[in-house]
């Protein structure tokens, strides 16, 4: 097996939890261009003629099928970007695992900007689950920029969980969401930098229809001399519920900067935020030492549970 | 056996320095139970955070089975068999229950043995085990998961630091239960720092504390029923001269 492909092999395994293609609905997509593509009964992909990217069609008949969507960068120098459209019809039940793996042994920037939109129909039911990585020896630089659009139709029910917790040096994260009647939208996001890294998370939750549910739970963890900045914002303009929590465990010489927007439009929407910045207490450490663990093998496992 | 030798412990005030711990010497013989009570300031917990190795002495020995550990770090105490419970026990966010308690064993656990510990602490398990050790829990629920971690590590030397604070009726009495268990023909010893006359009537020995020097030790029968005494006598209502 070449580098390259071990390469490849590692961040499938990094993005995907993957060591082979999958079964059923999957696209690849490899150095800046598809690679491979499979559609199953329920779910059509295709590519799309105008730009770079897919259109992900799921019908109505999908119970809980698995769509894998992963892209791998192993070349130095890739621009990569591409536009993902996933239409859901009303009532399926889809689990999407997208993910970006870069390998970069080379001394150009590596980059991929994924901009993914769902339309997620009436009662339908998405999770989304997106993983980046990065790794490589260069000097060149590891950088995703993803923006992730989300429309949930009336009762449609999405949980976006992204993790980025190694090799990334630059990311700008976007994220808007749009909510009608009933839907609920849980977001889980689990950052980790160190090095000199830098990420900046936007996060736009609109709560549009009466009885939209958002929940947004983001922790972070900032290493070494790294640079965190959050910006989430809620804005109800119905009888809606928010929660926005943001927790960040900072260590060594980095910055986290948390600037949330919180707005309400209707006098029935509640809308909460709820934030902390601080480093590892240093009663957790003793607690876990007293179970015999080193003050690194305890401070592994706070940051590593934290961020579960 | 666990033995300290003329411990002190200052620390640094305006003005100078003050001494927590004052030249205290004691022993805690193997499958002894000792309770340490006192006025509250009298520097128990500084003891207790001493023999762990949270605090560092600054005069005197601390001798686990005739090997100095006073140099040792928490870590290396704690892997030579002592354990010791928070008075205040941290919150961590994201980790379990479970993973909590197999940490505390230093090696993955079967649910079911999981449940016996917590259910000894009060604690109805299955509702608690993969619950997260944070601010979603009572200060009650938060003492009782720190008292089933350290029965958990089962040490040479556990020490509980105040067990009964926080703690409702119903389950004290289950710890007591419990700690009444645990004390018959073992063969590791206690140290439990409490205020609560159904503990110390479980002690071999008990030593009171005060100042930052032991002014008192001895067997459950000589010292106890002097402390009663006192507390009646110390207290006027309780001597029925006072109203409130």
């Amino acid at each position: 097996m070449s580098g390259k492909e071990s390469a490849e092999r590692e961040l499938l395994r990094a993005v995907a939890d993957l060591d082979s293609l999958p079964q059923g609905a999957y696209s690849l997509r490899r150095n800046g261009a598809g690679a491979a593509l499979h559609s199953s009964e329920c779910v059509t992909i295709t590519r799309k003629e105008d730009k770079p990217g897919i259109d992900i069609h799921v019908r109505s008949a999908a119970r809980g099928e698995k769509v894998y969507i992963p892209v791998v960068i192993t070349d130095t120098g890739v621009e990569d970007l591409v536009y993902n459209d996933f239409y859901i019809e009303a009532g399926a039940q889809v689990e999407i695992i997208a993910g970006c793996g870069i390998h970069n042994d080379g001394g150009r920037e590596s980059r991929h900007d994924g901009i993914h939109t769902f339309h997620v129909g009436k009662d339908a039911s998405l999770i989304y689950t997106e993983k980046h990585y990065g790794q490589g020896d260069g000097n060149g630089k590891r950088v995703l920029n993803p923006t992730t659009v989300l429309h949930l139709e009336e009762g449609a029910q999405c949980t976006l969980d992204t993790t980025q917790i190694k090799g990334v040096d630059s990311t700008i994260r976007k994220t808007e969401a749009y909510l009608h009647k009933n839907a609920k939208l849980m977001v889980l996001e689990k950052l980790m930098t160190h090095g000199q890294q830098t990420a900046h998370s936007d996060m736009d939750v609109f709560l549009e229809g009466e009885n939209a549910v958002a929940q947004i739970i983001s922790r972070s963890v900032a290493r070494e001399d790294s640079i965190q900045v959050f910006h989430p914002r809620a804005i109800g303009s119905a009888a809606c519920k928010a929660h926005i929590q943001c927790d960040s465990i900072i260590m060594d010489r980095a910055q986290v900067r948390s600037i949330p927007e919180i707005g309400a439009l209707h006098v029935d929407a509640q809308i909460i935020h709820e934030a902390a910045i601080g480093r590892i207490n240093n009663d957790q450490l003793i607690k876990l030492m007293t179970f015999g663990l080193s003050e690194e093998e305890a401070e592994e496992v706070i940051i590593n549970t934290f961020l579960q | 056996m666990l033995e300290l030798r003329n411990i002190s412990f200052q620390v640094q005030e305006a003005g100078g320095s003050k001494e927590i711990v004052d030249d205290v010497s004691f022993t805690l013989e193997d499958g002894k139970l000792m309770v340490v009570t006192g006025p509250n300031g009298g520097g128990k917990s500084t003891i207790a955070r001493l023999i762990m190795g949270i605090e560092t002495p600054s005069r005197g020995q601390i001798l686990l089975d005739g090997q100095d550990v006073t140099g040792l770090s928490v870590s290396e105490r704690a892997k030579l068999g002592i354990g010791y419970a928070f008075q205040q026990p941290p919150r961590f966010k994201g980790l379990t229950v479970y993973r909590l308690l197999c940490l505390a064993k230093g090696s993955s656990m079967n649910r079911e043995t999981c449940c016996e510990y917590l259910t000894g602490v009060g604690l109805c398990a299955r509702d608690y085990l993969d619950r997260e050790v944070d601010a979603s829990l009572s200060g009650g629920e938060m003492k009782r998961i720190e008292i089933a971690s350290l029965m958990v590590r089962n040490p040479k030397v556990s020490i509980y630091d105040e067990p009964e604070a926080g703690i409702d009726l119903w389950s004290f009495s289950m710890l007591v239960d419990s700690f009444n268990k645990m004390i018959r023909g073992r063969h590791e010893s206690m140290l439990i720092i409490s205020h609560q006359e159904r503990i110390m009537e479980l002690a071999d020995e008990i030593m009171v504390v005060a100042g930052g020097k032991i002014t008192q030790r001895g067997s459950r029968e000589e010292i106890l029923p002097g402390l009663l005494r006192n507390f009646q006598s110390g207290c006027a209502y309780r001597r029925g001269e006072a109203a409130l």
